[in-house]
């Protein structure tokens, strides 16, 4: 389903490599993880493979389903079923919530030419949706993510990804800022949504996620490349021993 | 995106309704086509005669005539007012029109019935229709939940004024079974001219500024309001204005009076031919709150902006304030302005009784090379008196938005309050936003905050609403509307909805 090959990223502003070849495929249906320490490029290739500017593509490709990611705007890329829920959810003075969730699902509809969904449809999918992820009707008409928790940012964003069903799934850094409650609730949530054909990559730091959303495929990163992949058992390792045994093993 | 002009060749069998809609989701400015239609013209230029002319057109009595001509006199003496931020060529007074009636009109139609059917067709086209009917209130507000039924629909009575004469108003008898007179100003002056007398001038003089003076000489139309004491006028009045005749300036005089403890709230729209010559609009509003009464005045204007290089557009100098002149009365400005080539304009409130209020909300949104310098003027002078000022500036392309606002509390205001927000979003790096407030205390018992803010729309937002499916435009409309949220909550239901879409298409191609 995504397809990377070779990626070579470098930064727009300075002469500065992020990702050096990376290489990865995640299949229909299964949840690849990738963890790594800090700066060893896991959110710039959130960040490359939704179409966020400031990154220039020297070298490889990214294919999902067999679209050139990389030569499409990023609300195409939305369009063609590519979704990131952010690190850091970005907040929106003045536009509440579900203005923005239904602006977001009809302009997806519309770009696949489907039509647009009624009011009171939208409605109704949404309020079950929130009432799995614990979101209270206030939190639906409050401005996207002003004044929000951290919890209630990030529950936000996995409420934006069950409406926007899309096909491939990035979580950058989910985990973080989030108690053990919250965790679950946001687990619990992904967990939902798996299967169906759908693929995740979940970016993360800690395995603690990952005890909660069962990775098939365990992926380290470091210094822009995939160094090792593996089970979920290799997040475990990490859990156990943190990276320096991995790196030092395959340096 | 291709837009289809007014002279584009429409292939044989395409039906026209298909020509119109596709013209306005392509056109920028949607309101730029011509009724093609007969007009009287007074000779161009201006003069007593010009003056008297206009009077004996709308069939005035003398004490009118005379009082244009006094105001004639003194605009000859006045000097066009320079400090505003606005840039714009010399206007040549003397090649102006100011009288453009259409033909048909020359008998005054009895009823809407009587009125040319092309006149009843431009405004339909605009989406007023002048038929005595109900107005749906089915639309969705600014408001967050969508599909929240609204309960019932809703009137609006409307007063339409084509170029200088008022075509019609609706709902004449039931407004009238109220006690509410909400008429043309010409029919004012023949049939209540106590009340015009009175209030005519007591609140912009004569000599108020140079376009306010003018409009005092030439004013053509307009809309007259008066609700007697204690009636809450029972639907919203509406008035909208279109320039259509070339070269001709629009003066409207539009005076409202709510008697002691009445309440009303009063719409006005407007829109203009697109055409390469600029064209003058000086209005004058004056509204009078007695005690305890309460006025909500709204605009939304949309006149002609100019093309993109900034050819064109309306010239809009509009002199509007309002006097709570009784105690407790309340008086609320809101204004929605997109369009003009260039807008200047305070409209403002004289807190002159006891316990009175003010309220301003303004959304100024300038894109390409408009320019607006718009503001407010809330003058305490009672005691206990409280103002609220909300501005937004926005611009884009390479537009200029200035906010201009002057807080006064006088010795005798004691106790009284003013609350000041202005916020600015600029979008793109060579337009530009500023910011003049002027505050003068005069006791020391009242309490004056100002808050201003300037940003930029954040990429990281722009990012965010595309990565969900967004193009650019659809982004930059939603952050926008956030940005104008406060102001737009404000309006009407009726127009706020339309203002939604207003700002949306201002701001068209003004990103990437």
């Amino acid at each position: 389903m995504l397809e990377i090959k070779g990626l070579n990223v470098k930064l727009e502003e300075e002469d500065k490599q992020i990702l050096k070849g990376v290489d990865l495929s995640v299949e229909a249906g299964t949840v690849h993880a990738i963890m790594g320490p800090n700066g060893s490029g896991k959110s710039t290739l959130s960040y490359v493979l939704s179409g966020r500017d400031g990154y220039v593509v020297t070298e490889g490709s990214a294919t999902l389903e067999g679209h050139d990611l990389l030569d499409l705007e990023p609300e195409e890329r939305a369009a063609i079923g590519l979704f990131l829920a952010f690190q850091y959810p970005v907040e929106i003075p003045g536009v509440g919530n579900m203005t923005f969730l239904r602006t977001a699902v009809n302009a997806q509809r519309k770009a696949r030419g489907l039509e647009e969904m009624n009011a009171t449809e939208f409605l109704k999918l949404i309020r079950q949706k929130a009432k799995e992820l614990q979101i209270d009707a206030d939190m639906l008409k409050r401005p996207v993510n002003v004044g929000f928790s951290g919890g209630e940012k990030k529950r936000n964003e996995i409420l934006q990804m069950a409406m926007l069903e899309p096909k491939m799934c990035i979580l950058d850094e989910t985990d973080s800022g989030l108690d053990v409650d919250a965790m679950k609730l946001v687990a619990d949530g992904v967990n939902a949504l798996r299967g169906a054909g759908r693929g995740f990559l979940v970016i993360t730091h800690y395995q603690r996620l990952l005890n909660h959303i069962q990775p098939d495929v365990v992926h380290i990163m470091s210094d822009g490349r995939i160094v090792k992949s593996g089970g979920p058992e290799l997040a475990l390792e990490v859990e156990e021993n943190g990276y320096g045994d991995i790196l030092s093993e395959v340096a | 995106m291709a837009t289809l002009d007014q002279t584009t060749e429409v292939k044989e069998g395409v039906d026209q309704e298909t020509v119109d809609a596709v013209r306005e989701v392509g056109g920028k400015y949607k309101y730029g086509w011509e009724t093609d239609i007969e007009m009287d013209y007074a000779p161009k230029g201006l003069t007593e005669d010009i003056v008297r002319l206009i009077s004996t057109k709308n069939e005035e009595p003398q004490w009118m005539t005379d009082w244009r001509l006094e105001a004639y006199r003194r605009w000859l003496s006045k000097k066009e007012p320079e400090w505003a931020m606005v840039d714009y060529p010399q206007i040549d007074f003397q090649d102006q029109y100011y009288y453009a009636r259409p033909k048909s009109m020359e008998q005054k139609p009895k009823s809407l019935d009587d009125v040319d059917p092309k006149l009843l067709d431009t405004y339909a086209k605009l989406g007023i229709p002048l038929k005595e009917q109900m107005i749906l209130a089915g639309v969705e507000g600014a408001g967050d939940t969508p599909a929240e039924a609204r309960d019932g629909e809703r009137k609006v009575a409307v007063d339409a004024v084509f170029d200088s004469v008022s075509v019609g108003t609706t709902f004449q008898k039931e407004l009238k079974n109220a006690g509410v007179i909400f008429c043309s100003i010409s029919d004012a002056i023949r049939d209540h001219p106590e009340l015009v007398k009175k209030y005519l001038g007591s609140v912009v003089p004569v000599s108020d500024n140079f376009y306010a003076t003018l409009n005092s000489a030439v004013f053509s139309d307009g809309s007259f309001v008066y609700v007697p004491p204690g009636v809450r006028c029972p639907m919203e009045l509406s008035t909208y204005f279109r320039i259509n005749a070339e070269n001709t300036g629009q003066f409207e005089r539009t005076l409202i009076i709510a008697d002691k403890g009445a309440y009303v709230s009063y719409l006005e729209g407007c829109t203009a031919p697109q055409r390469d010559k600029s064209q003058l609009h000086a209005a004058v509003v004056e509204i009078i709150a007695l005690e305890d009464a309460e006025v909500k005045y709204s605009t939304v204007q949309n006149w002609y902006p100019g093309d993109e290089d900034g050819k064109g557009g309306i010239y809009n100098f509009v002199t509007k304030r309002a006097d709570c002149r009784g105690d407790r009365s309340k008086v609320m400005w809101t204004q929605v302005e997109t369009g003009s080539a260039v807008t200047w304009k305070y409209p403002s409130c004289i807190l002159r009784g006891d316990d009175s209020q003010g309220e301003f909300y303004s959304i100024a949104i300038t894109n390409h090379h408009q320019q607006a310098d718009t503001g407010t003027k809330m003058v305490h002078l009672g005691r206990n008196t409280r103002s609220r000022i909300v501005s937004k500036g926005i611009s884009a392309g390479q537009a200029q938005n200035t906010y201009r606002g002057l807080v006064s509390m006088h010795p005798k205001a004691k106790n009284s309050r003013n609350f000041t927000q202005c916020d600015s979003l600029l979008i793109g790096d060579r337009c530009g936003a500023h910011t003049v407030p002027y505050i003068e205390v005069k006791n020391n018992s009242s309490r004056v905050e100002h808050e201003a803010t300037t940003s930029k729309v954040d990429d990281e937002q722009m990012f965010y609403c595309r990565q969900r499916g967004m193009d650019e435009e659809e982004a930059v409309a939603l952050i926008v509307n956030g940005f104008a949220k406060e102001v737009l909550q404000a309006l009407p239901m009726e127009f706020a909805m339309e203002a939604q879409q207003l700002v949306a298409i201002s701001l068209e191609g003004s990103v990437g």
